[in-house]
Parts: C-alpha cells; sequence; structure tokens
C-alpha cells in the first residue's frame, strides 16, 4: 500500500494513503475534538469542531473528511484554528440547555470536555434557543432535543440497519431539528427502541430512561457481553454501580447488526437483578407484556406443555 | 450523415419568408405575461380578426426591457421593426391603425427599432444606439425577444444545432481544448473554468457519465437563467448536447425550480420536438452517438442550487451539500462522474463551438472573458436584464445601461451577487467587472443579480434583509452557518432597533470570519459577506446605530423620533385622538408636544396630521 507523509505541528508523520487528517493527528498523538464523526459511518463532516489549518488552503478544512497528502502542512491549534473552535463552541452552548447539574451525561458529554478544553464558559449571544418539549413517550429511550447538536450520528447509525432509518433530519436554518417521520413522537414512529442511537449521541440529548438519576458516569463500571439470542453477535454493555447491575445499554454499533430490543432484554432478565417492565408496542400503544411474550418465547412454551 | 444539413436550407427560407411578412409579436417572458401580456395577445388578436387583417401574430420571450413590459413589436415587409413598451390592450388598437394599417409608427410610444436592412424611422432610436442597449452585446442573449422559443425552425434559422453537427465531426478532446480557448468560466457564481471541468470529467474513470444543468436559480432578485430558459430553451439542450458528446455521457438532467412553469414547458417542448426531429435521443442525426435529457424539478430551496445538494435532491434524498471533495465531476450523480453547469454557461457553448474559441475569448478581460447576463433591479430607472462584456464598469452598467437612480436621488451602493455577495459603494462604481475583482472587493460575481440602492437605503437593514434570507436557508448540516447566520440576524435586527451595544461590531467580525473559514459549503462561507462588506465600506452607518441611536436613512423605525413643527402646528389635537399611548399632549390651538419617553414610534399620528407637522427625524 503506498503510504503519504506530511507534517502535522512541524511533526513529520507517515500514513497510508487514503488516511484522513484526523486520523493521522490522532495516530501522531496530536488531539482533534470531533462531534460529528462516527469512524462507522465516516464522511459527514457536519460539525465543524474538528477544522484545522493546512498551509495554502483558502478556508480550516474539517479534517475529518480531508485526505492525507503528500507535502501537507498541517495546524491542529494554530490562533485561527483555535478561535474557530471556540467559537463553534459558543455557538452551540448558545442554543443548548447547559443544565449539566442533572444531565446524565455529565462526566462523558463531549460538548462539557471541548469546552473545559478551550476555556468557553457559555455562549452569550443574547438570542433565541431552542425550546421543544421533551420526548417521553418510548419507554426506554427519552429524547430531549434541545441537548442535541445536529451532529447526525443518531440518523446514520438508525438507517444502517435495513429498513429501519426512522429518523431524519427535517426542517432547515435555526428550526433543523432530528425528527421521525412527520415529526411525530418516537412511539408513534417505527422506531424499534434498538438504542443503536443513544449510544452515538455525544451529547445527552438521547438518553436510557433505564438509567435516569441511578448513577454519574463516573461511578458505573461496563462489562460488554455479546449476546446470544441469535447468531448475530450483537455487543452490549452490562453497566454496574457498587456491584449492583444497574441496567443493559446498546454498545456503540459498529456496523449493521440490529441490536434488537429483544436481545437486549432478555440480558436484562439474565443479568439485572431489577429488570425493567418489557414493554412492547401492540397497535401503536407501547403496553407492559409478559417476559416470555417480549423474549418471544410463548409459543415454545406453549408446545412444552 | 446529417438529415439537418439538408434541411436547414429549407428552414432558413422558411425563416425568410415568415419575417418578410407583417407580423406582431408579443413578448410573453414571465415578465410580459405578469406585465398583462396575455390580455395584450387577446386583445391584438381580436382587433386583427374584427379589421380581417392580413398580419402574422407570434410570441417572443423576454428582450431585456423588463421596465417597458408588456413589449409589442411590429414589422412591415422592408421596414424596419418597431419594438414599443408598455403596451396595456387600450393601446392596441391605435398601433394597429397607425401602424399597420397606416403604415406611420406610434412613435410615442416605441422604446426602440430595428432596421433589418431598412432605412430607420426617424425619432425612435435603433436599439444599437439606444440607451439601454448601446453598451450591451447580443451573445448568449441574441434570440431573446428575437424569435418564437417555442419553434425549433426559428432556432435552426438563427444558426441552432450548427453547434452540434460541427461537434459531431470534430475529436471530443477538441470540443474540450475549443472550450479551454474560450476561457468560458462557469456562470453559476464560482467561476470554475468550464473547460478545465470538462476535462476532469472526461477523464474519470467510468462508463456512465451525466451531465447535469443546474437551473435552480435561487437567488433573490436574480432571473436571469429563466430569461434564458423561457427564451432560448434549445440553446441550452445544444449546449448539453455538445457535453455529453465531448465527455461520454449518454444522459442529461435539467434540475429546474419548481417555479418556473413556463421555463419548463418550453423546455419540455424543446426535448418533445427536438426528439421527434432526431435531434435528440438514439442516434442523434445518424451520428451514433445518443442524448437524452430529462428535467427533475426541484422545490424551491436555496441551497439545492448548490451543486452537491442538488444532486442529493435528484437522488430523492435531503438537499444538503456533501463534502467535496470528491467532486461531482468525480463522483457525482449516483456516484458517476457529472458535468455539473449553470444554465448560461451550457448556453454559451453552441456559439462557441460555431465561431471557435478565439472569438469567444476576443472579448472581457484577461482572466474573465466573454460576456455576463446580469439582472438589474433595485432603484434604478431601467429595470430588466442585460448583457455585458466582461470588464465594463459598474458605473456603466448603472449609469448608462440601468438609466440611473430613480426619481433623481443619489446613489449609494449596489449589491451584488445575492445574498453570497457584497454591497459596493460609490469608490467601487469604476471597478471593472470580473470575478477576480469583485471578489477582491468582498462581493461576488454570483450569477449576475445587481440591485441598486439609493440613499434611502439604511445598510445595516440591507445586510440584515439577506442574513435572514441565509438564515432561513441554511441547510442546519453545519454548525458555524446553522448557529452563526442566526446570530449574526440577531445582532443586525438588534442594532436596527436602537439596542446594539459597542462590541457588536466585534461580535459581528469574528463570528463572519468564523463563519467564513470553517463552514462546509459556500452557502454558509459567502453568507457573512453582505455584513463584512456594509461595514467595510459603511461603518459609520453602524456607528450612528449604535451609538448616536440614530439611522442616517431615516429608515429604521425604532431609531426615529417623532415630533411636532412648532410652526406648522395649529394645535388641531387630531394627532391626540390617534396616539394609542397618550404620549402628545397640548392645548387646543396651541402647538403640541410629544413626549418621546411614552412615544412607541408607531407612526399613526402622522397621517392624521392635515398640516405636515409631525416631522420623523
Ligand atoms: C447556496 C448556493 C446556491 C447556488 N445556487 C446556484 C444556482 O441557483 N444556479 C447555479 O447555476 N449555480 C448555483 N450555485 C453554484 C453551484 O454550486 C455550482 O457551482 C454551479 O452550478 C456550477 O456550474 P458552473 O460551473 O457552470 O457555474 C450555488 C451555490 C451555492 C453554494
Ligand atoms: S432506537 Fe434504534 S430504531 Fe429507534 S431511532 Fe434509535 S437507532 Fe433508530
Ligand atoms: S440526538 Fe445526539 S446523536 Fe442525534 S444528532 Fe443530536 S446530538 Fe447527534
Ligand atoms: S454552510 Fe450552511 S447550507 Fe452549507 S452545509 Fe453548512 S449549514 Fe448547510
Amino acid at each position: 500500500m503506498s503510504t503519504v507523509t506530511l507534517t502535522i505541528n512541524g511533526q513529520e508523520v507517515m500514513v497510508p494513503a487514503g488516511t484522513t487528517v484526523l486520523d493521522a493527528a490522532l495516530g501522531a498523538g496530536f488531539f482533534i475534538p470531533t462531534f460529528c464523526h462516527d469512524p462507522a459511518n465516516p464522511g459527514f463532516g457536519g460539525c465543524r469542531i474538528c477544522v484545522v489549518e493546512i498551509k495554502g488552503a483558502r478556508n480550516l478544512p474539517a479534517s475529518c473528511v480531508t485526505a492525507a497528502a503528500n507535502g501537507m502542512v498541517v495546524e491542529t491549534e494554530s490562533p485561527a484554528v483555535v478561535e474557530a473552535r471556540k467559537t463553534i463552541l459558543e455557538l452551540i452552548l448558545a442554543n443548548h440547555p447547559v443544565d449539566c447539574l442533572t444531565c446524565e451525561k455529565s462526566g462523558d458529554c463531549r460538548l462539557q470536555d471541548y469546552a473545559f478544553l478551550y476555556d468557553v464558559k457559555g455562549g452569550n449571544f443574547g438570542g433565541e434557543r431552542k425550546d421543544y418539549a421533551i420526548d417521553d413517550s418510548n419507554p426506554y429511550i427519552s429524547r430531549n432535543m434541545n441537548k442535541c447538536v445536529l451532529c447526525g450520528k443518531c440518523v446514520r447509525t438508525c438507517e444502517k440497519v435495513e429498513d429501519r432509518a426512522v429518523i431524519n433530519f427535517a426542517y432547515r436554518g435555526f428550526r433543523t431539528k432530528v425528527a421521525t417521520a412527520l415529526d411525530s413522537s418516537l412511539a408513534d414512529s417505527a422506531c424499534a427502541s434498538c438504542s443503536r442511537c443513544v449510544s452515538v449521541c455525544p451529547v445527552g440529548a438521547l438518553s436510557y430512561k433505564s438509567m435516569a438519576g441511578k448513577a454519574r458516569v463516573w461511578e458505573v463500571q461496563k462489562e460488554e457481553m455479546i449476546c446470544s439470542w441469535c447468531e448475530t453477535g450483537c455487543l452490549f454493555d452490562l453497566v454496574r454501580k457498587n456491584g449492583k447491575v444497574l441496567s443493559v445499554t446498546a454498545k456503540t454499533p459498529g456496523d449493521g447488526k440490529s441490536l434488537c430490543l429483544k436481545g437486549r432484554l432478555g440480558m436484562e432478565l439474565r443479568h439485572n437483578e431489577q429488570p425493567p417492565t418489557p414493554m412492547l408496542k401492540k397497535d401503536g400503544e407501547f403496553v407492559e407484556v409478559s417476559w416470555t411474550e417480549a423474549l418471544g418465547l410463548d409459543d415454545i412454551l406453549d408446545k412444552l406443555k | 450523415m446529417s438529415t439537418l444539413k439538408e434541411t436547414r436550407s429549407g428552414i432558413e427560407e422558411q425563416y425568410r419568408q415568415k419575417m418578410n411578412r407583417p407580423r406582431i409579436v408579443v413578448g410573453l417572458g414571465t415578465c410580459g405575461i405578469a406585465a398583462g401580456g396575455n390580455k395584450v395577445m387577446a386583445a391584438i388578436k381580436s382587433e386583427v380578426a374584427s379589421r380581417g387583417l392580413d398580419v402574422d401574430i407570434d410570441i417572443t420571450s423576454c428582450i431585456g426591457m423588463c421596465y417597458a413590459e408588456p413589449v409589442v413589436e411590429i414589422s412591415l415587409p422592408g421596414a424596419s421593426s418597431v419594438v414599443y413598451g408598455g403596451i396595456y390592450p387600450d393601446k392596441v388598437a391605435q398601433l394597429i391603425e397607425s401602424h399597420v394599417i397606416g403604415k406611420v409608427p406610434v412613435t410615442e410610444l416605441a422604446a426602440i427599432q430595428i432596421p433589418r436592412d431598412a432605412t430607420p424611422y426617424e425619432g425612435i432610436a435603433v436599439m444599437e444606439k439606444s440607451s439601454y442597449y448601446e453598451k450591451q452585446v447580443r451573445s448568449v442573449t441574441s434570440r431573446l425577444g428575437r424569435t418564437n422559443p417555442e419553434s425549433i425552425e426559428d432556432y435552426i434559422a438563427t444558426g441552432g444545432y450548427a453547434g452540434m453537427e460541427k461537434a459531431l465531426t470534430m475529436e471530443r478532446l477538441d470540443i474540450i481544448n475549443e472550450v479551454k480557448k474560450s476561457g468560458l468560466r462557469g456562470r453559476g457564481g464560482g467561476g470554475f473554468p468550464a473547460g478545465t471541468k470538462w476535462q476532469f470529467v472526461h477523464d474519470a474513470a467510468g462508463d456512465k457519465k451525466y451531465i447535469v444543468c443546474n437551473a435552480d436559480e435561487g437567488d433573490p432578485g436574480a432571473f436571469m437563467d429563466r430569461s434564458v430558459l423561457e427564451g432560448d430553451p434549445h440553446a441550452i439542450l445544444e449546449g448539453m448536447m455538445i457535453a455529453g458528446y465531448a465527455i461520454g455521457s449518454d444522459e442529461g438532467i435539467i434540475y429546474c425550480r419548481a417555479e418556473y412553469p413556463l421555463a419548463i414547458r418550453r423546455l419540455n417542448l424543446a426535448i418533445e420536438v427536438a426528439e421527434g426531429k432526431g435531434i435528440l435521443g438514439k442516434n442523434i442525426m445518424g451520428s451514433g452517438f445518443n442524448f437524452k435529457i430529462r428535467i427533475k424539478a426541484g422545490a424551491g430551496a436555496f441551497v439545492c442550487g448548490e451543486e452537491t445538494a442538488l444532486l442529493n435532491s435528484i437522488e430523492g434524498k435531503r438537499g444538503m451539500p456533501r463534502v467535496r471533495p470528491p467532486f461531482p465531476a468525480h463522483k457525482g450523480l449516483w456516484q458517476k462522474p457529472t458535468c455539473l453547469n449553470n444554465v448560461e454557461t451550457f448556453a454559451n457553448i453552441p456559439f462557441i463551438i460555431r465561431n471557435g474559441g478565439e472569438w469567444y475569448a476576443a472579448m472581457g478581460t484577461e482572466k474573465s472573458k466573454g460576456s455576463k447576463v446580469f439582472c438589474l433591479t433595485g432603484k434604478i430607472n431601467h429595470t430588466g436584464l442585460c448583457e455585458v462584456p466582461m470588464g465594463i464598469t459598474l458605473r456603466e452598467i448603472v449609469f448608462d445601461i440601468a438609466g440611473g437612480i430613480l426619481g433623481g436621488k443619489k446613489f449609494k451602493a449596489v449589491q451584488s451577487g445575492g445574498p453570497s455577495g457584497g454591497c459596493l459603494a460609490t469608490e467601487q462604481l469604476d471597478l471593472p467587472i470580473d470575478y477576480d475583482s469583485l471578489i477582491g472587493a468582498g462581493a461576488m460575481m454570483g450569477s449576475g443579480g445587481l440591485v441598486v440602492m439609493d440613499e434611502t437605503t439604511c445598510m445595516v437593514d440591507v445586510a440584515r434583509f439577506f442574513l435572514n434570507f441565509t438564515q432561513l436557508e441554511s441547510c442546519g448540516k453545519c454548525t458555524p452557518c446553522r448557529e452563526g447566520t442566526k446570530r449574526l440576524l440577531e445582532i443586525l435586527t438588534r442594532i436596527c432597533e436602537g439596542a446594539g451595544v459597542p462590541e457588536d461590531i466585534d461580535t459581528l467580525q469574528r463570528l463572519a470570519k468564523v463563519i467564513k473559514s470553517s463552514a462546509l459549503c459556500a452557502l454558509g462561507q459567502t453568507a457573512p459577506n453582505p455584513v463584512l462588506t456594509t461595514l467595510r465600506y459603511f461603518r459609520n452607518e453602524y456607528e450612528a446605530h449604535i451609538i448616536d441611536k440614530r439611522c442616517p436613512a431615516g429608515l429604521c423605525t425604532a431609531l426615529l423620533t417623532f415630533a411636532v413643527l412648532e410652526e406648522k402646528c395649529i394645535g388641531c389635537g387630531l394627532c391626540i385622538k390617534a396616539c394609542p399611548v397618550g404620549a402628545i399632549t397640548g392645548e387646543k390651538k396651541v402647538a403640541h408636544l410629544i413626549d418621546p419617553q411614552k412615544c412607541v414610534k408607531c407612526g399613526a399620528c402622522v397621517p392624521k396630521c392635515k398640516f405636515d407637522a409631525i416631522v420623523m427625524a
């Protein structure tokens, strides 16, 4: 495979051809922040927090979608880059609730981390903020679009599974939001409650109801588990606090694996001493069901009777 | 090979005969129709029928003098042809009686005449010498207002499809070289050299390639492409076919905004007729070259004019720009190499192939060759469409072609390039227009919209107007554009409302800089231009709003103070009744007083005063 050599922050770096500037920099030990970059679904280039300075370029290119080239001279923390990143963070924060004190994501939130890193106290342009009602209609997932930074990761991961593509961008300009078809509630959509979207969200816009109010992120330990319901082999996390399982969460889905609800519920039942009440959608409404029904075992049990 | 060559002479002869008959032609472009052209047409038909006259009636498209619509042209055999302006149905009888029957043109209604080898009439300006046209060229617009856009015969008789015929006898690379030689740069705004783009698509690997024509034209105040689409649809088809042949594509798509129904109708008709004549479709003119064209109607989002958003839209996806590279030339529609050009770019191609690249390059400046179509709007005497050689100055366009400022007011600024462009001031009037000089001045050629503003225009308000547009039209994909334009708009609004603070100028500048340098597509990258140019050339107006709480143009209501002129006020009390907040006081027959603390600046009192005693300042 051919390689290219470029200079990043004064250091010569050699990478395989086709590597992005982002990966080249990360590989060489230089940090670059990202919101929308998902290694499993690359090429979006929307959030612009990963911009860098490249000698000779007219603007500040987004490093996640710029291929490294021979002779390229890259600066990842030049004054122009820092000014752009700070301003982008300010712009995001100016349209964000900033309720970190009670946010589930606090401590594991990219917005919080980058604001700290770039010393951005808040975005105060004194203007309008989005004000959407929280969508609590789905029994497993809470969607607070006021916290959404529109990175689109959820959109791209959802459409990775065949026949899903439940959510997409809707509206334009400042009103842009991620929405289901016709902007209905999540419960009224074709959502499969797989929660892959929750696992990729860089901020607290999407969260597990099963975790709500139970722990700060630094209090929990995660253990990776492979689901054994079918041969797909989806990965989940057992989330423990003080040794006790609180919940089973979807692990960052790298590919089109379905991460189905049945699998997750099965793991809840197996590992969680206090599993949540299983809910399934029947005639368009979520209703409580028995565990055997939730796990699709009714007909087998009938035969065993 | 050619089936066209044999028929061409016949078609030309028929056209000569048609032009030598008594003819009345009505301008039925969108502008003509909007001005009532269809009613004029009906009146002409009934007048001609009731008098039993032997006169042909025909249609044409916009000749460019939108300010003079409805436009009617009358030509008699062997005589100069006269173009009349402002012809409403009530003028029709007079025209027909005098000009058609009496053979005496109605001088006071005439705008221009086209002598056609005959002796010009006295007292009517000859087109090329008229104030509107003297500094113009008529190249890509040569058929506009002159031929019937719904007639393929008119097109062929005026040299149409000769470029295609010639191209079919050329080597593909020679065609591309001819376009390179012409120096033609993309007319959609970016100004990328067309020949170079064609070379890229030609060289790109792949057996399926597409030609896409960008007819989205979403700039407020721009209608160049619409005029060409409506006035010369075959030229666009021919340009696309030549491109298809040169780069090796068999399929073209015209992405035309649905708000242009007449353009879409005429394009569809042109496609149908051209296919019927074997000029388009399979085995074109017996050459073995296949090319089909279809139209995709766009739903009218400004961002869908951006090439990659446009391709997404054709694919049925949300109109959001893609990251580039890969450029459409390598991975375009359905990931195939795609040659995407603007309407005017394609419409220039047949002329370039017919007359040669050098012919085209002889016009214009060193780096911007040829001619460009502009739309003149705003506070000028002649609004309309004009085609000028590159390198002409803004002053010549504004004062010679557009006839100067309306009502004798003072020129203040001209916005070039729509929401992506900038406002240029008096000092830039002598700037020769080309891609690079406009960018140097902080504006842009854009697609060719020129909005002229006079002294009554508030420049902060202008910046606010454009930011309101870009803010609404941002696709929402990237942070700086989606969030940043909103904040720019809010700050500008605040300044116009008198609530601006001195730091606002710095904040505007910082936001503008970051949006320009970090937005994903050119919508965001250029959105701050109206703010930056107004700050650059009219900073004093910003300061007046922020510091003195004064709008120098007297336009921002919130910054006006209402006062009673003591010497004019007779103390009638009418204004007291009109004021909804009780801000006006005064005894009967004594001059009244407006309390500036209470006044909400609604302006209700002003029209009530019969003595013009209430002033705003
Ligand atoms: C927001 C935005 C809107 C645009 N709108 C148009 C348009 O309406 N028509 C057009 O031809 N080009 C438009 N462009 C430019 C196109 O992206 C593209 O550069 C052009 O169509 C290429 O053709 P050309 O090289 O012949 O100019 C727009 C660009 C942006 C960023
Ligand atoms: S839970 Fe799964 S199906 Fe539902 S929106 Fe999220 S990713 Fe899509
Ligand atoms: S909900 Fe989360 S993942 Fe989805 S777009 Fe918003 S911030 Fe990104
Ligand atoms: S610059 Fe604006 S229009 Fe372009 S991708 Fe970003 S948000 Fe969309």
